[in-house]
């Protein structure tokens, strides 16, 4: 770990709720609530990175969006550098999205098809700083692109025209043009593959390093979680169960989702592979409209007794190692 | 004998844009009871190789070489003598079970219909032996359901459906493209532990579509690396994972971060994936390998075989890329 550092961010009690028509019978019925987020309370330090796990539906992409603004939060507080976000209007939360910026998981989808490269890269710059002329623009993305790894005669290029990786390296561009403090990547290299994506973790972590940027990684791949960063969350049907170092997380996981979940990661190792212990889940995840009553986890946890389907379990913090389970306290 | 030969297999597209060839000269062999894993990137042909292989390649597609099974050719057969080898034989499972199963009639009919089809039963044997398959896939009360639509079960579930109906005919090879990739960590433990339990039980070939190399590892015998087409290399697993001779398949396992150890930096394979419209002349992975030599952009490395089985394609020798 490393030495002590500033927090620039506190989430708390963070819930993200959605009304849904699903199991709505008649139209005068209220409409059933989907707790994507449903009260999550974390920091984030200055120049660290902090991954974030869990299954689809766990709500990690909505945690990510909700911490920029771009869902409107339901309860809680996202407080950046003591200002509570959420309550802020349009207006005022445009201006700190100087400092919040978002790396999205489909690289090609999350780029204008009608914009060149350097159109796209020069965008947030243009509309922060509108008097900045034109060829110090020009200036800065070309040195943006240059630091993401493009060449700079590709400026007047379009999207099609570039592979997955490419077209990342310019989402990143774009979203580091502005110099933010933070930037959320939601799954920045799911859709890449294994070459390409060693690419792109070397280049995040790269910057993040020459720019002192506080990162939250959003991915399902446990192992590339691992490799970039230093603290690891752990999320199941809307809820934080496990917050640890990552170390500490993977070496010696509290909670029975985390070792399901890391005993599940395919090594590539044929023997390694072979001989593990695989702890399988029964089932699926339960539907987050109708939660299990105690623990989210309950139904599908080997450990579980009756105490877990009647109360949740708060979160325990022990060294900085935060889990949410009845097992652990006792 | 082999279960399935495959001889110079070549898939090649007409495009607006030019012929691009999906598939280049691919040769292998399958013997019964044997699980082969193909990996490789995103347009590296292993989807192609497979479509060819059951008459499903899109329209301006066309296929050249041979492919036999149990001493056939199966390639370019009539849609009639296909389909008595399809389900009967060779089944196949696809990456997404939603687009694959019809959301419009319930799952013990879709089961029931290929029974009928390719075996005569009648509709109470079609439904027991249905039935007896969604318990041998693990899905929890078969018997209800046998009556519910593709849109109740979840993904791992549907891909379970899509399993039993693969097996419903006991083929001899199964051919899964992908079958884990839009399923989590959890739940693709689940399907692969299933399939480890069924190729003991059914002793069905297994040919595995995947660009997960911890997959491969779990499950498979045998593995072929496949880049713009070609083999690149093709071992048992223990070779070809511990002892990679091919710089691409050396660059692919030193790209995936170590679960347990930790690296400063990733290793990475530099450039981009190929494009198939442009390919260079020579080794097709020149550009993006560090021995690429002078030999290697004038000619294409032939596919050499040493120790007994195994093959790579390189004009440097293992000791060079070592």
């Amino acid at each position: 770990m490393m030495a002590p550092q500033n927090v620039i961010a506190q989430i708390r009690d963070l819930k993200v709720h959605f009304q849904v028509d699903k199991g709505r019978r008649w139209p005068w019925e209220p409409k059933p609530v989907l707790k994507a987020v449903d009260g999550v309370s974390f920091d984030i330090y200055e120049g660290e990175t902090l991954g974030v796990v869990g299954e689809s539906g766990c709500g990690k992409s909505t945690l990510a969006r909700a911490l920029i603004g771009l869902i409107p939060a339901q309860d809680g507080q996202v407080l950046w550098l003591g200002q509570d976000l959420t309550q802020l209007d349009e207006k005022k939360l445009r201006v700190k999205r100087q400092d919040l910026q978002f790396i999205f998981q489909d690289p090609l989808a999350s780029l204008n098809p009608r914009m060149t490269i350097g159109e796209i890269i020069a965008e947030p710059l243009i509309s922060f700083y509108p008097h900045l002329s034109r060829r110090k623009v020009e200036e800065r993305v070309k040195s943006m692109m240059k630091r993401v790894g493009l060449l700079q005669n590709v400026i007047n290029r379009y999207p099609h025209e570039f592979s997955g990786g490419q077209c990342q390296r310019v989402g990143i561009a774009r979203a580091l043009i502005l110099e933010p403090k933070l930037v959320v990547c939601d799954e920045p290299v799911s859709a890449l593959d294994v070459s390409i994506q060693a690419q792109v973790v070397n280049l995040l972590k790269e910057l993040q390093h020459e720019m002192g940027l506080s990162l939250v990684f959003i991915a399902h791949d446990l192992s590339v979680v691992k490799h970039i960063s230093d603290r690891v969350m752990v999320m199941y049907l809307g809820n934080m169960i496990e917050l640890a170092e990552r170390h500490e997380l993977y070496d010696n996981p509290l909670h029975p989702y985390t070792k399901a979940l890391l005993s599940a990661v395919p090594v590539p190792d044929p023997e390694k592979e072979r001989n593990k212990q695989i702890q399988l889940l029964e089932g699926d995840l339960p539907s987050p409209i109708n939660p299990p009553a105690g623990c989210v986890f309950c139904t599908r946890c080997p450990i579980s007794d009756e105490r877990c389907f009647s109360d949740r379990p708060k979160l325990i913090a022990r060294d900085g190692h935060r889990v949410a389970c009845h097992k652990i306290e006792e | 004998m082999s279960l399935l030969a495959v001889n110079n297999l070549k898939v090649q597209f007409t495009t607006h844009d030019g012929v691009v060839t999906a598939v280049d000269d691919l040769t292998f062999s399958l013997s019964e009871g044997e699980t082969l894993g193909i990996v490789g990137e995103s347009g590296s042909g292993k989807s192609q190789m497979a479509f060819s292989l059951m008459g499903l390649l899109a329209k301006n597609g066309k296929v050249s070489g041979s492919a036999e099974f149990e001493g056939q050719n199966i390639l370019n057969l009539p849609a009639s003598a296909l389909n008595k080898i399809r389900a009967e034989k060779i089944a196949m499972i696809f990456q997404d079970p939603m687009t694959c199963l019809n959301p419009y009639m319930k799952i013990g009919k879709q089961l029931m219909e290929v029974l009928i089809l390719h075996k005569n039963m009648t509709k109470q044997e079609a439904k027991a032996e249905s039935i007896r398959l969604l318990d041998a896939v693990k899905i929890p009360e078969a018997k209800k359901r046998f009556d519910m639509y593709p849109h109740e079960f979840s993904g791992g579930m549907r891909q379970r459906v899509m399993i039993a109906m693969a097996l419903l005919c006991s083929p001899k090879l199964l051919i899964a493209d992908e079958p884990t990739t839009a399923l989590d960590v959890t739940v693709q433990a689940q399907i692969i532990t299933l399939l480890q339990e069924l190729k003991k039980e059914f002793n069905t070939a297994i040919i595995m579509i995947t660009h997960d190399l911890g997959v491969v590892a779990g499950l498979c015998d045998k593995v072929m690396v496949m880049y713009a087409g070609r083999t690149m290399e093709y071992g048992s697993v223990q070779d070809v994972f511990h002892k990679p001779t091919h710089p691409y398949t050396k660059g692919l396992l030193a790209s995936i971060p170590d679960l347990e150890f930790d690296q400063a930096e990733l290793q990475t394979i530099p450039g981009n994936p190929p494009n198939l419209l442009s390919l260079p002349k020579g080794c097709p992975f020149q550009e993006r390998c560090q021995y690429a030599v002078e030999l290697c952009r004038a000619e294409k490395p032939a596919l050499t075989t040493f120790n007994q089985y195994q093959q790579r394609a390189c004009h440097l020798t293992e000791e060079a890329v070592a």
